[in-house]
């Protein structure tokens, strides 16, 4: 299975260059023209990032998150979800790399096969980073006002985190 | 909502740093992170430049044109009044798709090409449309159906079936992704009401 991740790249390459020879275009030179608008499209979403990972790095150092999670700990544990994976849910929406070193030491502390490994796991596997999405493609298309969007991606992620819980104890330990 | 996200996040750390006694790190974050943002961009630069070169060619050779056709039936019900054959409809066709196949770093460049041109076509300014709202929302619920990194790194933990936990995954992010377009289609309806 991880066989098709390996293959997933490589093919669409290969389909789209293939495509553009046999339909006769100058797929070199296409390629470099969206290349170098490739170039600008990164540099436009630089003023968004080191906003977003500025606000995020603030908030983390300050212990704002500890805070949260002891907060949040004893609803979680309402909703079937285990206290030790209320920090993975809380971080997993503002921070890709900060919920990836929380999800390896969950990983190493009680093993993949555990229940809160495997919750943990369904959980990193089945949300995104919505802050970092949010923040990007709102930054670039220059839009100020976002109006519901924020609410409706955090119903989903709380629906997502939910789910894995309710799946996990479903699935595995029924 | 980006004001108030990005004021009540570093006021509140600030305020808080200072009655925990966690100045020293605080200060230390908002040197350190500003550089990190600037070496993310960095490291996505490589990213964005191929698949804007890959994405340019599919566009020139008709594949981006036969995708969105393909996946019409689907995208029309869920982006209204967007042209089918247009600009903002192939590229949101080619993100939908990228995050199916797990492909995380075409899937950014590509949704903010279709970001760029939902504006365009949409005519919006400065306040997101419905259909914007619904396609941010839609890529920030999961959408891929390996979730490799996961994978590897239970893998990497000692897991014999890092994959075993698939089902899950899928139940999981499906219900997701659709709850948030449920819920991004009902707060858009009340806000057009008023």
């Amino acid at each position: 299975m991880s066989a098709l991740g390996d293959w997933a790249i490589p093919s669409v390459i290969f389909l789209i260059l293939l495509a553009g020879w046999l339909r006769g275009i100058n797929v070199f030179d296409c390629f470099l023209e969206g290349a170098r608008e490739g170039i600008s499209t990164a540099f436009e979403i630089l003023p968004s990032l080191v906003a977003l990972i500025l606000s995020i790095g603030i908030f983390r150092a300050s212990g704002a998150l500890d805070l949260l999670t002891a907060a949040a700990a004893p609803l979680a544990r309402l909703l079937l979800i285990p206290g030790e994976v209320v920090p993975l849910a809380l971080l997993r929406p503002i921070s890709g790399s900060g919920a990836l070193v929380i999800f390896q030491d969950l990983l190493t502390r009680f093993g993949p096969d555990s229940m809160i490994g495997r919750i943990a796991s369904v959980m990193e596997g089945s949300t995104e980073t919505t802050f970092y999405t949010i923040a990007v493609y709102y930054g670039a298309a220059s839009i100020r006002r976002t109006r519901h969007t924020l609410p409706a991606a955090l119903f989903a992620d709380l629906t997502g985190f939910l789910m894995s819980a309710l799946t996990v104890r479903w699935l595995f330990y029924s | 909502m980006m004001t108030i996200l990005f004021c009540g996040m570093i006021l509140s750390g600030i305020l808080l740093g200072g009655l925990t006694g966690r100045m020293p790190q605080v200060s230390q974050a908002a040197i350190e992170q500003s550089g990190e943002a600037v070496r993310l961009t960095l490291s996505l630069l490589g990213n964005f430049c191929l698949w804007g070169g890959m994405m340019k060619v599919a566009e020139q050779s008709g594949l981006t044109r036969a995708a969105a056709r393909a996946f019409a039936p689907l995208t029309r019900l869920l982006f209204r009044g967007i042209d089918t054959g247009g600009a903002a409809m192939r590229a949101i066709t080619m993100n939908l798709t990228a995050n199916l196949l797990g492909l995380g770093n075409a899937a950014t460049p590509l949704g903010i090409t279709a970001m760029k041109e939902l504006k365009k076509e949409e005519r919006a300014r400065n306040t997101a449309t419905d259909n914007m709202a619904l396609f941010v929302v839609m890529n920030t619920a999961s959408l891929q159906l390996i979730p490799t990194t996961t994978a590897m790194l239970r893998s990497a933990a000692g897991c014999e079936h890092p994959l075993d936990i698939l089902p899950s995954v899928w139940i999981a992010s499906a219900v997701s992704v659709v709850c948030g377009i449920v819920m991004a289609k009902l707060l858009a309806g009340r806000r057009t009401k008023r």
